[in-house]
């Protein structure tokens, strides 16, 4: 390590992406998390095409074929399901769908949530418990059975899923973001701002907003698991995603009552959505770290150590 | 030789960070035997409370480091002590009190409950802890000591809490009492009374006592011997006296010299139209009356200090000329338009001329901006000002101007020290060329050497720009050097107003004079009240102080 630095010296500061890409090579589990997230990226953007009509293949001659029989083809490595598909390759090819409705639900419920929350929090008294009330309402109900009446009602495509399941998520962003910038607009930074003629906009969304975000992030990335599993249980009961297609939720449940013999039909789909999780929570930790300044030195301290 | 109560031996204490080792402090040795006390007197950075931290076993490691020295309590070492002994060693022989007594002190816990832990925890039956609690508190002086037990911290007022947490220390009988600016948050009148307790406790119970301070008044009207210290290092130290009639090192020679309230007051020029001038001002918060309707006028290039101790209304004040909170009564002409009549693009028009310093810069800079964008906003908010190809150039000038450096710009405020950001803040306020700047409590935050350049600062801004300022302060010495005039306020009312010379040299009112009194003198033979013995004036205020809460 640099003893010479003295506190006096200002370091040149390099631009931001490679901060960032320095950053992200000095916390080596973001990094595995990043290059997994972006294999999986990428098998949803060719899995269907690639491997579309090997998934659903039947072949009745291989059902329930075990895993790690390396004298097969690879996609048989993880061994087949009840109709003898390959399991590999219909985990590779239900991620598009499972990414769509994962992502889209957890976007679009933490953007209308946070947008919601910030308003509820710096308006008036007024509208803030008119928002709050409604939010009430939603969780009151179980999202579950909300899902079911409005599938129901409106048939199951995947943008109907969406929809459902984001709806029923926004709450939780809401109350998070609203108790945030109760705490926040009292702090000294925002009355500066204020003092200085900062319009409400300004104020929230370049100081409020900032010092949500951190928070929000993590709360995103937990609900990503949650929504698959959601999404797996509408299916399951025959209003989700409906068979041909697959989601690893639903691959999930397909396996479930093979679970005493044939472990494998829910295991790997399952696994995929921990890894798929966990290396989110690295990421967003990461992305925690980097984006503070105060934090900053951290990654930037043990990048210079192990390079 | 005779045995310390505690000996510190060639300390060192490094602290790992991204700038490389910091050594936090370098080599410093000191000692205290039982009822003496030591001052360590030092600012901000200088290490003063990384030794005792040692001593109390509370550095953080990694990143913090001890590298070298002992740490010795009655001839034992406690830093090779095993951890059993040292957690023994902790509370039962050394206690600890903090500056901020509401943040030590749990929220959800009763007072009472809390002094009792302390004693239970070393192995006093619950019953006996229970009437030694209610002793303590009688002893520290809480009203009603009985219902204060069962009272949560929220509920006592700042001293106190102080005195709460002074009693919790003394629980368990320690042999050493670790003061870390115990009176430092706290108003004038009132530090003159823990200080007077701490002082009465000592000479009770025989305790050392090694108190951690910034201020020289506290250690004139407390300390036997002081230790001073600089950049970690150990600069000078010999009696309280020694140390300040004669100053061998340069340090402490700038330390004594930037104790406020010794330079050449102004005389104030009673001519001109009224810049701002405000009538009869009221504000309510439920039923607690903020501002009790106070007037005053204010001409260009003018500077007023408004003085008084937490809960006198004068945030209240600034914070309703500014429009932060909106008054109930009251009007305020500026350039003959009301303050209070704005409409929102007025004001926004206003926001211009009326800029504002708040009292911790460490809160008011937005921690994820860096200081380009810190002041540059002032012109994303009022973009006629200025053109945006120009900011880079006009934020390097205001720096200098406030006496930081252009490449300071891409830097966020928690690299720099409490006065830098302090200028920060200054720099971001000039940015548009405001003609009358409030400072709410602006450097009561700060160091003194540092408070005495940022007064500097602001009365050379004054001089070149013709800027009016409206100064907050606690505080009566540190007005006394700035402004012009001097409005003391007391519960919401105007004590006292007129021009500083009036204020210092013939006070007329009886709380101005408790004010100036209580105010601690930095010379141990000045004209300060004697420890232990406070005025009966200063008892009354107390009485009012604490009642508050």
């Amino acid at each position: 390590m640099s003893v010479s630095t003295s506190d006096t010296t200002i370091a040149h500061e390099p631009s931001f992406p490679i901060r960032m890409a320095r950053m992200l090579w000095a916390d080596k589990f973001a990094l595995c998390a990043v290059i997994f997230l972006l294999v999986v990226i990428v098998l949803a953007l060719i899995g269907p095409s690639w491997l579309g009509e090997l998934a659903t293949k039947q072949n009745l001659r291989g059902r329930n074929l075990a895993p790690f029989d390396w004298s097969r083809e690879w996609v048989w490595w993880m061994g087949a399901d009840a109709l003898g598909r390959p399991l590999l390759a219909r985990i590779i090819v239900a991620t598009q769908n499972t990414l769509m409705v994962a992502a889209g639900a957890v976007i679009l419920s933490s953007v209308i949530g946070t947008l919601l929350g910030l308003v509820a929090g710096f308006s008036s008294p007024r509208v803030g418990q008119v928002i709050m009330r409604l939010a009430d309402v939603i969780m009151s109900f179980p999202s579950l059975l909300i899902a079911v009446i409005v599938l129901y009602l409106l048939g199951s495509s995947i943008l109907n899923l969406v929809a459902v399941l984001s709806i029923t998520r926004i709450p939780v962003y809401l109350r998070t973001t609203r108790a945030e910038v109760l705490e926040i607009r009292e702090r000294m930074f925002v009355q500066a701002a204020r003092v200085m003629g900062a319009s409400q906009n300004r104020i929230l969304f370049r100081h409020i907003l900032p010092v949500v975000f951190p928070t929000l992030t993590t709360l995103a990335t937990l609900d990503f698991a949650y929504v698959m599993l959601a999404e797996s249980a509408l299916s399951f009961l025959g209003i989700g995603i409906q068979p041909p297609a697959i989601t690893w939720g639903l691959m999930i449940s397909q396996g479930r009552q093979y679970l005493t013999n044939a472990w494998w039909l829910s295991f790997w789909p399952g696994l995929a959505i921990i890894m798929t999780t966990l290396s989110l929570n690295l990421l967003s930790n990461w992305l925690r770290i980097a984006l503070d300044p105060v934090q900053r030195w951290r990654l930037e301290m043990k990048g210079r150590k192990n390079g | 030789m005779a045995e310390h109560l505690l000996e510190v031996r060639n300390l060192s204490v490094e602290f790992h960070t991204a700038a490389g080792v910091v050594h936090a402090v370098r080599n410093i040795s000191y000692h205290l035997d039982r009822g003496e006390t030591l001052a360590i007197l030092g600012e901000s950075g200088s290490g003063k409370s990384v030794s005792s931290a040692a001593i109390m076993n509370l550095i953080d490691m990694p990143p913090g480091r001890i590298s070298a020295g002992q740490i010795l309590l009655d001839g034992k070492d406690l830093l090779t002590m095993p951890p059993q002994a040292r957690r023994e060693a902790n509370g039962r022989r050394i206690a600890m009190i903090f500056q901020d007594p509401l943040s030590h002190l749990n929220p959800v816990y009763t007072v009472g409950w809390q002094i009792r832990e302390a004693m239970t925890t070393h192995g006093m039956p619950t019953g006996q802890a229970k009437s030694e609690a209610l002793r303590l508190l009688t002893r520290v002086g809480i009203p009603d000591p009985e219902g204060a037990m069962g009272k949560y911290p929220h509920e006592f007022s700042g001293g106190q809490r102080q005195r709460v947490m002074i009693a919790m220390a003394l629980a368990l009988r320690p042999d050493l009492l670790i003061a870390d600016e115990p009176t430092t948050a706290l108003d004038v009148t009132v530090q003159a009374e823990v200080l007077a307790l701490l002082k009465e406790l000592q000479r009770e119970t025989g305790m050392g006592v090694l108190i951690i301070t910034h201020d020289l008044g506290v250690v004139a009207e407390i300390a036997d011997r002081v230790v001073v210290m600089e950049k970690g290092e150990l600069v000078e130290t010999g009696t309280v006296r020694d140390v300040y009639k004669n100053p061998t090192h340069p340090y402490t020679k700038k330390l004594i010299g930037a104790a406020p309230g010794k330079g050449e007051m102004h005389v104030a020029q009673l001519s001109g139209q009224p810049l701002l001038s405000v009538r009869d001002v009221r504000k309510r918060y439920g039923s607690f009356d903020a501002l009790k309707g106070v007037s005053f006028d204010l001409r260009a290039g003018e500077t007023m200090a408004i003085v008084g101790e937490s809960g006198s209304g004068k945030s209240t004040l600034a914070r309703v000329l500014l429009r932060l909170d909106e008054p109930d009564a009251g009007t305020a002409q500026w350039k003959g338009r009301d303050l209070f009549q704005l409409s929102p693009s007025e004001l926004y028009k206003l926001r211009r001329d009326l800029q504002m310093v708040f009292q911790d810069p460490t809160q008011s800079l937005n921690p994820r901006m860096t200081v380009f964008q810190l002041v540059s906003e002032a012109w994303a908010i009022h973009p006629d000002i200025l053109p945006k190809r120009q900011w880079r150039e006009r934020v390097a000038e205001l720096l200098v101007q406030v006496g930081l450096s252009a490449e300071h710009m891409s830097r966020y405020p928690h690299q720099f020290s409490g006065g830098q950001r302090q200028r920060i803040a200054i720099a971001r306020a000039l940015a548009l060329e405001p003609q009358l700047i409030v400072c709410d409590e602006a450097v009561s935050a700060l160091d003194v050497s540092v408070q005495a350049q940022v007064i500097a600062l602001l009365d050379k801004l004054r001089r070149d720009m013709g800027i009016s300022f409206i100064f907050i302060a606690h505080d009566l010495p540190v007005v006394r050097d700035f402004a012009d005039y001097v409005m003391v306020m007391q519960k919401g009312e105007v004590v006292e107003m007129g021009t500083v010379r009036e204020i210092f040299e013939t006070p007329r009112e009886a709380y101005t004079r408790a004010l100036l009194a209580a105010s601690l003198d930095p010379d141990p033979d000045g004209s300060g009240r004697t420890p232990g013995s406070p005025s009966q004036t200063c008892m009354t205020n107390r009485r009012a102080a604490d009642k508050r809460s």
